[in-house]
């Protein structure tokens, strides 16, 4: 049996409605747990006055720099006593998921009984940036939780100007979309940025995320410093059995105004059953006999729509890879950045490409971690110094792929122009 | 500062980073890896997978709190072990996924999960689980809560999450600072701070790092200055735009305040490459009051643009979509929500975001 419940009349109206309640957790767990009790003190509080009570800190694992976020209670009476002392201290672990978030009851039990013992029995699955986040651990039990976790065999994540933890989809494991293997990058490239996750010293955050296709269930262009999305180069595969299917339950009507006219860049067409184009980059499939549908591949921007709308009966191709974008992030401080293109395909299918995209990650971190202002995010450096500079200094070549157009000023001092030529045209020769 | 007490001989951590996922997937997905052909939707919170290999797997999609006692995880452990084969996975919404090989699991699962309180949907296009923030229950620096928000929201859009009756899928999100950890969404709520930073000069010399607060304001409105004999910093209120990014390496500037920290709404939001290209959200409606511990407010301008949304869109339209084809003047006419000079942007890049063309709907 726990102290006694403080009166919580706000919090209370959040236990009732269809959807499953963290009050009604919370309460539960403070029918044993003097800290919860509290924590509900607090937080109903922060309701009355509209105010949060916490504070930070630094507290770490032995041998570790990051990974724990601290938690001290501002709340305190005139003498300077916390109001709700047994939830004073009130830290979390960031853990690292394993990608896709895939996850046995047996691990997810241990887990439990792990953070019963030593924490608040408050367990967040997911925080934005993806981390199994472990809330609510007084300070002399962050060690002993982390020992247990780190013997499950989960790792902390990042926090603080370091690489952070990262995401990737299901992709591969079920999700007839996917174009790489996005759980083995993610694993082989974190876990070649251990130091860098565990011991924050870069100028800010860096964060990588995989998706496995254009769909980007991972949101890793606008939330990511490294985009790795998944693509192909290849046509679109076609199924007439799964594409007579669509036809026959949705009709012309949808097909034209769903898919044909949705494509971006015009590159479907519907065609007579009996005048199908052929070509090396035409995809074509019969959707009934007297109709099909043709896509000019060298047209199509790989958006995933018309793939989307009638999965199965069109399917990304079969050279599969990667596009790599760079410099996504939110808000602060020069306004919102999307990733650009600095890779627009590479393959991803043996340990020797994914060799490749950890070595452009190191050369990415590097330059970051050389070359950023402190606090800035790549997105702003490369903002500040141009893509150029950026792709020159990472050792990558410039390419037309990464410009929405070419450049709208005549603002460029372009005296080297004939060498840039002249070295492209040797290049060329040489490949 | 406070650290952990390490005990007598301390453990070396074990680096071990991101652990493998292989041991903790279904059997059907482990054996299907990379061998998807298609998938289809039997009824919404339920996806039907189809391997080339012929093999299927059904997936149960349900809703959960995010923020769960061991008790809830427990809870929903026993249901993985009666029909999922101890097999679970979570998505980026924090939904809870059980994948099951014999669809005739899927009824009785359905059912278990509804018994026990976790609704079954957000799949296709439905209203999915709201991407959520910290708030006051663990963030240092929010203007409100993040989970009770989301589930004053989830209660009213519960119709929404356990059907799939919109023109395509909604994700929805919330922050509780401008920092805007929920990220971009169809529609987002994120606090808006609408006075700039109330200074306490006392605390500043000891807690703030000077020059780096200075360094961190977007507009160079922080200057150092002495007040009252002490080190400290102050702020031309003029420029100021109360973004709030001060408050952070200085909490002594506090940017948070009961009365005018408002909520705003942004819609249009697209992650996805599908059709247009990925899509910033844009600011649509402010000044709406942080009113615990339901927000009726906010929930009910997020309703009127979301069944504005759904009445008006045709199929596979996402909310920028629809915008792009009725315009933006239409959509506060439709919405009835107020265009006001607010919302012309005048940040760097901002001529981008203006009409250079005589382009106009009539
Ligand atoms: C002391 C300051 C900060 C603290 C304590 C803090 C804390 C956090 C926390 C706890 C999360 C995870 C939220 C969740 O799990 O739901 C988060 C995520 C995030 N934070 Fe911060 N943050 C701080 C500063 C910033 C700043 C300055 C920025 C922007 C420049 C920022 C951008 C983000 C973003 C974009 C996310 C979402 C991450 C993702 O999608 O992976 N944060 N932050
Ligand atoms: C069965 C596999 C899945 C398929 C076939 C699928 C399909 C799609 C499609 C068609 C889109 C683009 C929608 C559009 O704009 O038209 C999309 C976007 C997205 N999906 Fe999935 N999805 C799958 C699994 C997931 C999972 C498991 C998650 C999360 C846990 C997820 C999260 C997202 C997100 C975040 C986006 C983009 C967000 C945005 O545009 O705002 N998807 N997905
Ligand atoms: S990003 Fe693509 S491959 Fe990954 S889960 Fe989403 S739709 Fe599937
Ligand atoms: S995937 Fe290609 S063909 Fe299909 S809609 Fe997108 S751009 Fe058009
Ligand atoms: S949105 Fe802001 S206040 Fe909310 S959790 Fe993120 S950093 Fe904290
Ligand atoms: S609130 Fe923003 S604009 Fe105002 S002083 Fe602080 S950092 Fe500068």
């Amino acid at each position: 049996m726990a102290k006694k419940m403080h009166s919580t009349p706000m919090l209370d109206q959040l236990e009732s409605g269809p959807w499953p309640s963290f009050v009604t957790g919370l309460k539960r767990l403070a029918k044993d747990n003097d800290m919860m009790v509290d924590l509900l003190g607090q937080l109903e509080t922060s309701y009355e006055t509209k105010k949060g009570y916490w504070k930070g800190g630094t507290i770490s694992v032995f041998g570790y720099g990051g990974g724990i976020i601290p938690r001290f209670t501002e709340l305190k009476d005139e003498a300077g006593k916390p109001k709700f002392p047994d939830a004073a201290e009130f830290h979390t672990l960031r853990v690292m998921p394993p990608p896709g978030m895939h996850y046995t009851t047996d691990i997810l039990r241990k887990m439990c009984d792990t953070w019963e013992r030593h924490g608040s029995g408050l367990i967040a699955f997911h925080g934005q940036s993806g981390d199994i986040m472990f809330q609510g651990a007084r300070s002399e039990k962050v060690q002993d939780a982390f020992d247990e976790i780190n013997q499950l065999g989960f790792d902390l994540g990042g926090a603080g100007p370091a690489v952070r933890t990262s995401m990737s989809c299901v992709g591969a494991a079920r999700c007839e979309q996917s174009c790489y293997d996005e759980a083995t990058a993610h694993r082989t490239v974190l876990n070649n940025f251990l130091d860098d996750i565990h011991r924050p010293s870069l100028p800010y955050k860096f964060k990588f995320k995989f998706s496995g296709c254009p769909n980007d269930c991972m949101n890793s262009i606008q939330r990511s410093d490294m985009a790795v999305i998944g693509t192909w180069r290849d046509n679109i595969r076609t199924d007439e059995k799964l594409a007579r299917a669509y036809f026959a339950k949705h009709g012309v009507t949808d097909l034209v105004n769903d898919v044909v006219s949705r494509c971006p860049t015009k590159a479907i067409q519907l065609v007579d059953a009996s005048k199908i184009p052929t070509g090396p980059t035409i995809s074509a499939v019969k959707v009934s006999d007297t109709q099909a549908i043709a896509i000019e591949n060298s047209d199509c921007v790989r958006c995933m729509h018309c793939i989307n709308v009638i999965t199965g009966g069109l399917a990304p191709g079969k050279d599969k890879g990667a596009t790599i974008l760079v410099g996504g992030k939110r808000t602060l401080k020069i306004g919102d950045l999307m990733g650009t293109v600095v890779v627009p395909f590479m393959k991803l299918e043996t340990d020797e490409d994914r060799e490749k995209l950890v070595d452009l990650g190191k050369r990415i971190v590097d330059f970051f971690a050389e070359n950023a202002l402190e606090h800035e995010r790549i997105g702003e450096t490369i903002e500040r110094i141009g893509l150029v500079n950026f792709v020159e200094g990472v050792g990558l070549e410039v390419d037309a792929n990464m410009v929405a157009t070419p450049r709208t000023n005549p603002y460029v001092r372009a005296d080297g122009w004939d060498d840039e030529v002249a070295r492209i045209k040797a290049k060329k020769q040489a490949a | 500062m406070a650290t952990a007490t390490a005990p007598a001989t301390p453990r070396r951590a074990i680096e071990s980073g991101v652990p493998d996922n292989k041991q903790y997937l279904h059997p059907t997905l482990k054996k299907n890896y990379g061998n998807w052909k298609y998938h289809d939707r039997p009824r919404p919170g339920v996806l039907h997978h189809v391997s080339h290999s012929g093999e299927e797997v059904w997936t149960v999609r349900a809703g959960t709190q995010r923020q769960m006692d061991v008790h809830t995880i427990r809870k929903l452990c026993d249901i993985g072990d009666k029909f999922a084969d101890g097999h679970v996975r979570f998505t980026i919404r924090s939904n809870i996924e059980y994948m099951v090989a014999d669809e005739k699991k899927v009824a009785p699962l359905i059912a278990e999960l509804t018994r026990n309180g976790f609704p079954v949907g957000g799949t296709g296009n439905s209203v999915t689980m709201i991407a959520h923030t910290q708030g006051w229950l663990h963030c240092d620096i929010p203007g409100t809560d993040a989970s009770g928000a989301v589930k004053a929201l989830m209660d009213d859009l519960h119709e929404e999450f356990i059907k799939e009756d919109m023109p395509n899928r909604v994700h929805m999100s919330t922050s509780c600072c401008e920092i805007n950890c929920g990220g971009q969404a169809d529609i987002a709520i994120i606090i808006q701070h609408t006075k700039p930073p109330k200074i306490n000069h006392d605390l500043v010399a000891n807690v703030c790092e000077r020059p780096a607060v200075v360094a961190r304001c977007p507009v160079a409105a922080i200057r150092p200055a002495m007040v009252n004999g002490k080190p400290s910093l102050e702020v031309d209120e003029k420029k100021c735009i109360c973004c709030g990014a001060c408050y952070p390496p200085c909490p002594p500037m506090q940017i948070n305040d009961p009365e005018h920290s408002k909520f705003a709404i942004w819609v249009g939001g697209k992650n996805s490459n599908a059709r247009g290209k990925p899509t910033f959200m844009k600011m649509v409606a402010s000044g709406i009051p942080n009113n615990p511990p339901r927000w009726p407010e906010v929930s009910e301008i997020v309703k009127k643009i979301l069944y504005t949304y759904k009445a008006d869109a045709r199929p596979w339209e996402r909310l920028s979509d629809w915008v792009e084809r009725i315009g933006w003047p239409r959509f506060f006419e439709k919405t009835g929500l107020p265009f006001t000079k607010y919302l012309i942007d005048d940040w760097r890049g901002a001529r981008s975001s203006l009409n250079a063309s005589a382009h106009i709907r009539f």
